[in-house]
């Protein structure tokens, strides 16, 4: 069995279990507005161009065969990227693990002689911990998409794949801002423009004095070796071309084998994601070209937990995410609870299948329970990922507390003996007595009764009235 | 039509009245309801609470039970999209290839109670009277591993007397999720206050549904705000009529306070 995702390092496990993080969010009313507000004004912009397109079913299928062939040939597709990247003048570094990409970025990044990085927005990254990592060596990381910034500038963490500030509202933002951004005129407003123009004239200066940069990668091209990034900012571009040397740290499961391919999910992510029928930017780089844009290119392939991952025929779906989080934009349980809750950089309905299956489930064991299954998100994940069949897959790996494992047997033995079942349906028409007494159920079960009424067992079962018709 | 009842486990324990308006619906029909002895739970509780192998002899049970019919009914999405869509993946799980083929057959020949009267059986209009105020709640089950589609509005929109007014945001998970209501209890709840609020704007006297599990959730959350706002299972508003049959002797709720 290939290793999971270590410990110590990196954002995938969260420091308590999920019921617990949660009932924290879900006492927080503005954090609850915040969400509501943005989720629903995602899912309508979504849904809207959505349905301007006749193909999206075929879309969807054609994204789940490309990712369902690329993980049946990983190898094959990551040793062609490797010879394309090389032949084209950048460098391919292997990471089996979040340690491994830290310490490789960092001692490239050291090499530079630089002590700044400025970054692209990246779930891998934020993964790995890598801003941490590069803090610990001495090198300020800066992170220059508005949000990453904004969450960056707060000390705070992301809580969304594409909108990690998605929990904080412009107020919020303006006073992160005053606090903690440099050179900040004091006058600013908490108008969008205004906040917006303030982050632009700080990320300005940075672009053009820092030589270094660090991206992760939407997509990467296997038969020319090209890498790409899709964004809303142009903030990416600018890392991707002003810096002289550039580093790009990927999952393994991003490459694609052909151009073709990214036809598909450049019609896929957009609509899904941001509800934009094309995304504003998309930057594409094949290795080094002399005198023009970075010099020096080095291309990191992450595991980190993903062959794990790709061992379980089942689990292996979740490897096929793009990172659009349309799940989470559709999700009953993120829109209250929110990305904090989930104790990963991956929140959400596809964090809680992912984190598990990069960190081992013993580590995560609370998040494949935080879904009521409605699956919302199966039908709205543009590759059409079975979340919720992936649910039930991890929930029956997870480690089962001791007593309800034995109650789950009890049960199930009962079911399996129909006069067994009988009685214990007529013992439960004798807990009409105990229940007048009673204040609710005892736990486990005491939180039923916390904010509904059970209702009474009737006084004949359906099998009993059967009977005597 | 020789139609067997598969009662389900939460409809035989506590909510009879949906299972006897459904043989009664049937009936009425002009069709004759067995009910197959033998039959408990289809084990979505364990399957979905992650006791796949717990679950092989209640889907072995199952099989048996209703391999003999032709075809088998349920007055709950939940119950048949887990005999759709989880009993041969746990039967082959478990290792056995045949079982697993013999709920796919089983599984071909069940059906929702609004499917098999929409699509089987040919009828929107069972000549129902249900004088109130109704608003009706898709469940997730039913709505997205069955796709019933519009077939119990279609139902509902011909039952006499029924004033069928739409619920906001419908599509919303009310918070049930089976063992989800007990291990993420607080937010379930809030899930449940956003079903509530959104049943309560509509000005019905009746939210009803497909599924005896979600009805219990959301009736179980009304009944503690003391609304008044009844629920009640689809198959007991299309199984009443002006001579009688309507929702009688439903298990009241315990009010705890």
């Amino acid at each position: 069995m290939p290793a999971t995702a270590p410990g110590g390092v990196g954002q995938l496990r969260g420091e308590e279990p999920f019921p617990a993080a949660a009932r924290r969010a879900l006492a927080d009313a503005q954090l609850r507005r915040n969400l509501g507000h943005a989720t629903a004004t995602i899912r309508a912009k979504s849904g809207a161009v959505i349905a301007e397109v006749p193909d999206w079913e075929q879309l969807r299928a054609a994204g789940s065969a490309i990712k369902a062939d690329v993980l049946a040939r990983l190898p094959e597709l990551l040793e062609q990227l490797e010879a394309r990247v090389t032949a084209a003048g950048g460098v391919v570094h292997w990471a089996a693990d979040a340690n491994e990409a830290n310490r490789i970025v960092t001692d490239l990044v050291r090499a530079t002689g630089s002590d700044r990085v400025i970054k692209v927005k990246s779930m891998a990254t934020q993964e790995i911990g890598l801003n941490e990592a590069l803090e610990a060596a001495g090198i300020i990381p800066v992170e220059t998409d508005l949000a990453e910034l904004i969450v960056q500038l707060g000390d705070d963490r992301p809580s969304h794949i594409l909108v990690p500030a998605i929990h904080r509202n412009r107020a919020e933002i303006r006073e992160i801002f005053l606090r903690a951004m440099p050179g900040v005129d004091r006058a600013l407003t908490d108008e969008p423009a205004d906040l917006a123009a303030a982050a632009r004239r700080f990320l300005r200066q940075t672009f053009l004095s820092t030589s270094v940069a660090v991206s992760g990668a939407n997509f990467a091209v296997a038969e020319t070796g090209t890498l790409a990034v899709v964004e809303s900012e142009g903030n990416g571009r600018m890392c991707l071309t002003l810096p002289e040397t550039l580093i790009t740290v990927m999952g393994v499961e991003k490459v694609v084998p052909t151009w073709r391919d990214l036809e598909v999910f450049l019609q896929l992510l957009p609509r899904a994601s941001t509800g934009e029928r094309m995304n504003p930017y998309t930057s594409m780089w094949t290795g080094v070209t002399p005198g023009d844009g970075p010099q020096a290119f080095h291309l990191v392939l992450l595991d980190n937990g993903r062959s794990a991952v790709l061992a379980d025929g089942v689990g292996r779906q979740a490897l096929h995410c793009i990172r659009c989080s349309a799940c989470l934009n559709v999700c009953p349980v993120y829109e209250r609870t929110g990305g904090h809750a989930y104790g990963s950089v991956y929140p959400g309905p596809i964090g809680a299948v992912l984190s598990p299956q990069l960190t081992g489930v013993a580590d995560n064991a609370s998040l494949p329970y935080a879904s009521s299954l409605c699956g919302a998100c199966y039908d709205a994940c543009p590759v059409k990922i079975n979340i919720p069949e992936l649910l039930v897959h991890l929930r029956d790996q997870v480690p089962h507390p001791r007593g309800e494992s034995v109650a789950m047997a009890a049960a199930a033995y009962t079911m399996d003996h129909p006069a067994l079942f009988a009685a214990a349906q007529r013992a439960a028409r004798l807990s009409r007595l105990a229940g007048r007494r009673g204040r609710g159920l005892p736990p486990p079960l005491s939180g039923w009764t916390a904010g509904r009424d059970l209702p009474e067992p009737p006084v004949e079962t359906f099998r009993e009235w059967w009977a005597k018709r | 039509m020789r139609i067997a009842l598969f009662v389900t486990c939460l409809a035989d324990t506590m909510f009879p009245e949906a299972a006897k308006a459904t043989v009664r619906l049937l009936e009425r029909l002009g069709h004759e309801v067995v009910f197959p002895a033998g039959q408990t739970c289809c084990g979505q509780m364990h399957i979905n609470t992650g006791y796949q192998a717990r679950a092989v002899p209640l889907v072995r049970r199952h099989v048996r039970t209703f391999d003999p019919y032709d075809v088998i009914v349920a007055p709950s999405g939940s119950c048949v999209g887990s005999v759709r869509h989880q009993h041969a993946l746990v039967a082959r799980r478990g290792g056995d290839e045949r079982l697993a083929s013999r709920a796919e057959s089983v599984a071909g020949r069940t059906y929702e109670l609004s499917e098999l009267l929409v699509d089987v059986l040919g009828v929107t209009d069972v000549a129902a009277y249900f004088p109130h105020r109704v608003t009706y709640h898709p469940t997730c089950h039913s709505l997205r591993s069955l796709r019933v589609g519009d077939r119990p509005l279609r139902l509902l929109r011909a039952v006499r007397g029924l004033e069928l007014v739409e619920l906001p945001a419908a599509e919303q998970c009310c918070g049930f999720g089976g063992t989800f209501a007990v291990k993420n209890a607080d937010t379930s709840i809030a899930m449940l206050a956003d079903k509530m609020r959104h049943v309560l704007s509509t000005g019905a006297d009746v939210c009803t549904a497909g599924d005896a599990s979600c009805l219990m959730h959301i009736g179980g959350g009304l009944s503690r705000l003391r609304t008044g706002v009844r629920t009640v299972h689809l198959a007991e508003i299309l199984a009443s009529t002006e001579q009688g049959g309507s929702p009688g002797e439903r298990g009241e709720l315990v009010v705890r306070t």
